[in-house]
């Protein structure tokens, strides 16, 4: 399975990292906020749950908020909101 | 369907799902039990194998629950600029460290040190770029094993394969063998069936390692006091202070700048400093209780197995194994890896060479197998028993938090796996261990090899977040082409 970083709609990005391990989830996401504007929302999904931490403490350390902090009902795939500062 | 605004995953599931991974973790409990209470029936020296087996069940539940990872640790500082891994492993190396002590003081540690070298930096630096490249330390690879992740399988059959690879190469590997190695490991005068001068990894054992001193800090400082010597130089100097200044360090680099953000006008110097530290130490409530009982269970365990083998009156699984009636497998002084304490990679090294035995390879003639650790039947591996129990232990972990999910890699994720499983078996060997053996449990019994192996293990970290980055901008630049960004 191939990473996919597509636009949904205005502002708003998919960030898909399923089915892969550390680091990529979180280099993923770092380099995808590094590309977005201050503002936009990234839809972050990913299936590797210590990348999880990661991500939220480099969200707290940057300053971008993760709005929605769920999961794909029954399954164990995170599916986080992030919006950058 | 999304659920929103979930931190806990019981609410973050359908309640068929959440009971189900229940019951498969007890299914796993049961499992368990059931091996250590039925050869308990059968034979109660199998008590010595439950010991290694449950330690090793607690460590594989923390380090899941941690997310207790050393390629986190190092990576993720130099990656993403997130201190939460390094910090988690620094507390549990004070912790450890104390219990250590504790447990030297009374008399009931099976440590050994291991001898000063450049070796340390040079392993720890190959591993060091293994484990970035894989995603997961020897033992961070277990656990997420235990999570249900191939990707983790494969590097562990990976770094299994390329230790045995590296212990019996002989051929071409010979003709890069210094002649002083090789003249030192013959006036060794080891025993014929172990050949010490055919293969790179014997004379590199023989005729350079066996030349070192091995050394604790509470030695080198000239304490000859027990109670000094462990508390003040092995716990203090060796690991505390050390532990300490590098959270001072990771606190001004990575730490600071987030923390102060929006508290300018509170600012009290020292005093908001102090704060600072103590929040980075907290901000992973998760983090700090995994090092927390690591570093516990870790001292605990040396006490254990030490005092067990006392009770059982041997000082090596293999006179247990010989006494009950098992000799195939044992090495040529009737010895087994038995380390007594949290070890990982010359257990899997084992049990990969007891495969290649299988299909016709002789591996006993060397002297990491033929003359110190043996290849036995897995079955009968005592140490094997922790790595199996610690993949259990996070399987349950996992399943309770719903987060087991039986994940098939890609051919790119498969690739780094196995390349970087590569690298970690051989920086292993060359290294005399992991991140747990020749790291974790030596920085934290007084041992300076460890903190060498560390700074190797780091600058590994550091170059294969180099490239990563390097591959991941690649990639991200072909994703972003078609977007307005």
């Amino acid at each position: 399975m191939a990473i996919k970083f597509e636009k949904v709609n205005d502002g708003n990005y998919l960030l898909d990292v399923q089915g892969y391990v550390c680091p990529h989830p979180q280099l993923y996401t770092k380099k995808a906020l590094e590309k977005m504007k201050p503002g936009d929302i990234l839809d972050l999904l990913f299936d590797n749950p210590s990348s999880g931490e990661s991500i939220a403490a480099m969200c707290e350390a940057e300053g971008n908020s993760i709005v929605e902090h769920g999961a794909e009902s029954g399954k164990a795939t995170m599916h986080w909101r992030i919006r950058k500062a | 369907m999304i659920q929103q605004g979930c931190d806990t995953p019981e609410s973050n599931t359908g309640n068929g799902v959440v009971s189900r991974n229940v019951l498969y973790a007890y299914l796993v409990l049961g499992f368990f039990s059931l091996i250590s209470l039925s050869t308990f029936a059968v034979d109660q020296r199998f008590v010595y194998f439950s010991a290694y087996l449950w330690f090793g069940f607690i460590y594989g539940m923390s380090l899941q629950y941690g997310r207790f990872c050393m390629a986190s640790a190092i990576r993720d500082l130099f990656a993403v600029g997130v201190p939460r891994m390094a910090v988690g492993i620094m507390i549990a190396v004070v912790l450890f460290s104390i219990v250590s002590a504790m447990v030297t003081v009374a008399g009931k540690s099976t440590f050994h040190a291991s001898p000063i070298g450049l070796y340390s930096v040079i392993g720890g630096l190959i591993f060091g770029t293994g484990m970035v490249f894989t995603g997961g330390c020897a033992s961070g690879s277990l656990y997420k094993t235990g999570e249900g992740s191939m990707a983790a399988l494969l590097v562990v059959l990976s770094l299994s394969f390329s230790q045995v690879f590296l212990v019996d190469a002989g051929g071409w590997l010979n003709h890069l063998v210094p002649a002083t190695w090789t003249a030192s490991a013959a006036a060794k005068g080891l025993p014929a069936a172990v050949t010490a001068t055919d293969g790179w990894y014997d004379q590199f054992l023989a005729g350079y390692i066996w030349n070192l001193t091995p050394v604790t800090t509470g030695e080198l400082l000239g304490f000859t006091n027990t109670l000094a010597s462990a508390f003040i130089g092995n716990s203090l100097v060796n690991a505390i202070l050390p532990a300490v200044l590098l959270l001072g360090a990771i606190y001004f680099r990575w730490y600071r700048k987030g923390y102060l953000r929006g508290k300018e006008a509170q600012y009290r110097g020292f005093a908001t400093e102090l704060s600072g530290y103590w929040s980075m130490l907290t901000a992973s409530r998760r983090t700090a209780i995994a090092g927390l009982i690591l570093g516990v269970s870790a001292g605990l365990h040396m006490w254990v197995m030490q005092g067990l083998q006392n009770r059982l009156g041997i000082s090596n699984a293999g006179e247990l194994l010989l006494g009950m009636g098992h000799t195939s497998g044992l090495s040529i002084q009737d010895t087994l890896f038995d380390p007594g304490y949290f070890y990982i990679t010359t257990q899997e090294a084992q049990g990969a060479a007891w495969i290649m035995q299988k299909l016709g390879f002789n591996m006993m003639d060397s002297i990491f197998f033929g003359l110190e650790n043996g290849v036995p039947n897995p079955l009968l591996n005592p140490v094997l028993w922790m790595s199996a129990a610690l993949v259990g232990g996070s399987a349950v972990m996992a399943l309770l938090n719903n987060e087991f999910k039986f994940k098939v890699p890609s051919l790119e994720i498969a690739t780094w796996a196995i390349g970087g499983g590569i690298l970690m078996g051989i920086g292993a060997r060359v290294g005399l261990g992991c991140n747990i053996g020749a790291f974790f449990a030596t920085v934290t019994n007084g041992d300076p090899s460890g903190w060498l192996f560390g700074l190797g293990m780091t600058a590994g970290g550091y170059i294969g977040v180099k490239f990563f980055n390097w591959w991941i901008e690649r990639r991200m630049a072909r994703e972003v082409a078609g977007l307005d960004l």
